[in-house]
C-alpha cells in the first residue's frame, strides 16, 4: 500500500481512499477508522481505571465519569469491535468465497461512510456541551432526564451509523448467497464465512429493532413525542425490550465472527482439517437463531414475573451447548495437529480458556434468581469483558496479524506480536479477574468511586495495573505496525505457508479484479487440496475474459455526509432558528446525492483481457 | 447456460413446458378466486351479522395470512425451486416478530 502511496501523491490518494468502491480499500478504511475509535475507547477505559485505582480518588468528577463511561462503551461496542471486524470481513470474505467484489461495493462504501460520519459525529459531543452521560444502553428514563444535548448525540449519531452497519450486513448477506465461485457450496464455505454469514442475518434481523427504539428516543427528546414518558401515558419498559431485542443479537454479531476467525487460525496452525466442520456449521447457525430468544436475561430484575424469568433463564442457558460444541471442535482440531507457535495461534490459545471462564460466569448470570444478587455489580462487568475483550478483541488481534499480510503485503513481526500478546494477556487477567470478585462483595457497576475500608482497595488496584499492561500491549502492538510498514518487506501468496482457503490463493495484496480467472473449489478448504496434489495455484473455473468493475465514485461520502448536517440541525432544532434549516439542507443533499446516483448510468468499466495476459500476477497495479 | 437449453429445447420439453404452464394458470386461477371468496368472508364479517370484535379481529388476521401464503406461494413462486433461502429468511424473521409479538404483549407492565 504505501509504496504505492508514494508513487501517486498524499491528495491523489486520498481522493482515490474517499470514492473507493474496492472492498480491499474500504478494508483499509474500517481498519484505520476503527483503530482510531478503539484508542479513543482505550484512552476512556484508562481513564476509568486511573479514577478507580484508589478509593475517593477526585481525578475525574462524576459527571466526568459517567460520559467517559457512557463513551468507553458506546465508542468500543459501535464504533470499535464491528468496524474492525467489518474491516476483516471486508479484507478476506470476497477471497474466501472467489468473488471478485461483494455483491454491491456502492453499497459498501456507502455503509463504511455512515459509521463513520456516525462516530465523528458522537465524538464531537466532547467539544459542544459534553458527552452522552446515560451509559451505552442509555434508558429510557434516565436519558430523557438528562439535561443538554449529550443524549441527542448518542441517538443521532448510533442511528447513522447503525443504517451503515444494517447496509454493510445485507451486503454481506447477498454476497455470500449470490457470489460464491463454481463449486463452493454452502458446505464448503470456510468457517469466517459461515459465521459472517450468521452475523450478518442476525445483522438484518436485530438492528431494526434499534433503529425503531432510537427514532422513539429521537422523537420523544427533540420533537415532543412521549412514548416512553410514563407521565403522559408512555411505558419506560418499551425501551429496555427493543434495546435487548437488539443488544443481545448484537453480542453475537460481535463474537459469531470472532469464533470464526478463530476457526480459521486453529485449523491453519494446527494443520489440521477443522474438526467437526458439519457441527461446527450447526452451532453457529442455532447460536444465532438462540441469540433472538434470550434477550429478557439482561432485566431479570426489571418485574417481568418468574415465569418469563425461567423461561428466559433456561434459554439463555441453552445457548452454552451450542458454544461447548464450539470449544470441543476447536480442541479436538489441536488434538493431534502439527501445532505452530505463531502469534495468531497464541491469541487463539488464549482465547479458549478466557471465554470459557466469560461463558460459565454468563451462565451464573443467567440464573435468575442468582441474578439479583449479581445484576449491576462489577460481576457483570467482568463477565462482559472476558466474553468480549477475550472473545472479541483476542480475534480481532489474532485476525490482524493472520491477515496483515494479506491487506497490505508485508508480514508483522512476530517477537513484537508475541511481546503484545502476552502483556495483553497477562494484562487482560489481571484487569477482569478481580472484577467479578469486587462485583461479589458488593461493589456496583457504573459507580465513580468507592471508600476506604471496604475491602475494595486492592482489587481495584489490581484492577487498574492490568489495564496499564493492556495499554503498554497496544502501545507495542502500533510500534510494531510502525516498524513493519516501514521496512515494507513484500512477502508471496501465503506467507504463513499454511494457508487452507482461497484468499491464499492469489498475492498479497491482490490485484483490484482479486482473481484474473475465478477459481474452481473442489472441496473443504480449496487450496490445502490443490496443494496437497502438488499444484501451486487454483483451477480456472472459467476461461481468460474481461472483468467488469465498478467505478469509483463520491456519491457515498455525499449521503453520508448529508445525514451529518441534517443531525446537526435536528439536534438544535429546538433551541435556534437556524436548526430547521440545517435538518432540512442536510437531507437535500442526502437525497439529492441519491437522486444524482439514480439518475446518473454508471456501468463500471472492464479491465480488457489483453491487459490481463500482460500482467504477471505479482505487483500488479492495484 | 440458459441461453443453451433453449436452442436445444426439443419438442417434448416445449410439450413439458406447456403443459407445467397450463397447471401454474389453474392453480393461480383457483387461488384468485380463494381470495376474492376471503375478501368477501372479511367484508362480511363486519358488514353483515353482529359479530363481536375479539372474533372479527384475529378471524381477519388469520384470513389476511392465508392470503399472503397464496400471494406469496402461487402469484410469487415461491415454491419453486431456488426460494429455499429467501423462504428460510422469512421464516427466521416471522419466528423473531412472533416472539417480539408475544413478549410485548404479555410482559411488558407500566
Amino acid at each position: 500500500m504505501s509504496s504505492y502511496a508514494q508513487k501517486r501523491g498524499f491528495l491523489a490518494t486520498l481522493w482515490d481512499y474517499l470514492t473507493t468502491v474496492d472492498h480491499k480499500k474500504i478494508a483499509v478504511l474500517y481498519l484505520v477508522a476503527g483503530g482510531f475509535f478503539f484508542v479513543l475507547g482505550g484512552i476512556e477505559a484508562i481513564l476509568i481505571r486511573v479514577q478507580l485505582a484508589v478509593p475517593n480518588n477526585d481525578f475525574l468528577s462524576a459527571d466526568m465519569f459517567n460520559q467517559v463511561m457512557t463513551m468507553h462503551g458506546t465508542t468500543m461496542i459501535f464504533f470499535a469491535a464491528m468496524p474492525l471486524l467489518f474491516a476483516l470481513m471486508n479484507a478476506v470474505l470476497p477471497l474466501q468465497i472467489g468473488a471478485r467484489d461483494v455483491a454491491f461495493p456502492f453499497v459498501n462504501a456507502l455503509g463504511f461512510w455512515m459509521f463513520f460520519f456516525g462516530g465523528i459525529f458522537l465524538n464531537l459531543s466532547w467539544f459542544l456541551g459534553g458527552a452522552p452521560d446515560a451509559g451505552w444502553t442509555s434508558y429510557a428514563s434516565l436519558s430523557l432526564a438528562s439535561e443538554g444535548k449529550r443524549i441527542d448525540f448518542y441517538t443521532l449519531g448510533i442511528q447513522i451509523s447503525g443504517f451503515g452497519t444494517l447496509m454493510a450486513g445485507i451486503n454481506f448477506l447477498v454476497t455470500i448467497i449470490n457470489m460464491r465461485t463454481t463449486g463452493m457450496t454452502f458446505m464448503r464455505m470456510p468457517m469466517f464465512t459461515w459465521t459472517t454469514f450468521v452475523a450478518s442475518a442476525l445483522i438484518l434481523f436485530a438492528f431494526p429493532p434499534l433503529t425503531i427504539s432510537i427514532f422513539f428516543l429521537i422523537f420523544d427528546r427533540l420533537f415532543g413525542s412521549q412514548f416512553f414518558n410514563v407521565e403522559m401515558g408512555g411505558n419506560t419498559i418499551i425501551w429496555e425490550h427493543l434495546f435487548w431485542i437488539f443488544g443481545h443479537p448484537e453480542v453475537y454479531i460481535l463474537v459469531l465472527p470472532a469464533f470464526g476467525i478463530f476457526s480459521e487460525v486453529i485449523s491453519i496452525f494446527s494443520r489440521k482439517r477443522l474438526f467437526g466442520y458439519a457441527s461446527m456449521v450447526f452451532a453457529t447457525v442455532l447460536i444465532g437463531f438462540l441469540g433472538f430468544m434470550v434477550w429478557a436475561h439482561h432485566m431479570f430484575t426489571t418485574g417481568l414475573g418468574p415465569i418469563a424469568n425461567a423461561i428466559f433463564a433456561v434459554a439463555t442457558m441453552a445457548i452454552a451447548v451450542p458454544t461447548g460444541i464450539k470449544i470441543f471442535n476447536w480442541l479436538l482440531t489441536m488434538w493431534g495437529g502439527s501445532i505452530k507457535l505463531t502469534t495468531p495461534m497464541l491469541y487463539a490459545l488464549g482465547f479458549i480458556p478466557s471465554f470459557v471462564i466469560g461463558g460459565v460466569t454468563g451462565i451464573m448470570n443467567a440464573a435468575s434468581m442468582a441474578d439479583y444478587q449479581y445484576h449491576d455489580t462489577y460481576f457483570v462487568v467482568g463477565h462482559f469483558h472476558y466474553t468480549i475483550l477475550g472473545g472479541v478483541v483476542f480475534a480481532i488481534l489474532a485476525g490482524l496479524h493472520l491477515y496483515w499480510p494479506k491487506m497490505f503485503g508485508t508480514m508483522l513481526n512476530e517477537t513484537l506480536g508475541k511481546i503484545t500478546f502476552w502483556l495483553f494477556f497477562i494484562g487482560f487477567h489481571l484487569t477482569f479477574f478481580v472484577q467479578h470478585f469486587l462485583g461479589l462483595m458488593g461493589m456496583p457497576r457504573r459507580t465513580y468511586t468507592f471508600l476506604e475500608g471496604q475491602g475494595l482497595e486492592t482489587g481495584n488496584m489490581v484492577s487498574s495495573i492490568g489495564a496499564a499492561f493492556m495499554a503498554v500491549g497496544a502501545i507495542v502492538l502500533v510500534i510494531n505496525i510502525i516498524i513493519t510498514s516501514v521496512k515494507n518487506q513484500k512477502v508471496g501468496n501465503d506467507p504463513w505457508e499454511d494457508g487452507r482457503t482461497l484468499e491464499w490463493s492469489v498475492s498479497s495484496p491482490p490485484p483490484h479484479y482479486n482473481f484474473k480467472q475465478l477459481p474452481l473449489v473442489r472441496g473443504i478448504d480449496a487450496y490445502w487440496i490443490e496443494k496437497m496434489e502438488g499444484r501451486k495455484e487454483m483451477t480456472p473455473a472459467e476461461p481468460l475474459g474481461d472483468i467488469h468493475m465498478p467505478n469509483s465514485s463520491f456519491i457515498p461520502f455525499m449521503i453520508s455526509f448529508g445525514l451529518f448536517v441534517a443531525a446537526f440541525g435536528a439536534m438544535y432544532r429546538p433551541d435556534y432558528s437556524w436548526g430547521l434549516p440545517v435538518l432540512v439542507g442536510g437531507l437535500v443533499i442526502t437525497f439529492g446525492s441519491m437522486l444524482i446516483r439514480s439518475l446518473k448510468d454508471d456501468h463500471g468499466h472492464y479491465i480488457k483481457k489483453e491487459e490481463l495476459m500482460d500482467d504477471s500476477d505479482k505487483g500488479v497495479q492495484a | 447456460m440458459v441461453k443453451g437449453q433453449i436452442e436445444t429445447e426439443n419438442r417434448v420439453q416445449v410439450q413439458y413446458r406447456l403443459e407445467r404452464n397450463k397447471k401454474d394458470m389453474r392453480h393461480q386461477f383457483i387461488s384468485f378466486l380463494l381470495m376474492i371468496f376471503l375478501t368477501l368472508v372479511a367484508f362480511m364479517a363486519v358488514g353483515f351479522g353482529n359479530f363481536s370484535a375479539k372474533f372479527v379481529i384475529p378471524f381477519i388476521l388469520v384470513l389476511a395470512s392465508v392470503q399472503v401464503g397464496f400471494q406469496l406461494y402461487y402469484f410469487m413462486h415461491m415454491s419453486n425451486k431456488g426460494h429455499e433461502v429467501p423462504a428460510l429468511f422469512m421464516y427466521s424473521a416471522v419466528l423473531v416478530a412472533l416472539v417480539m409479538i408475544i413478549a410485548f404483549i404479555t410482559i411488558i407492565w407500566i
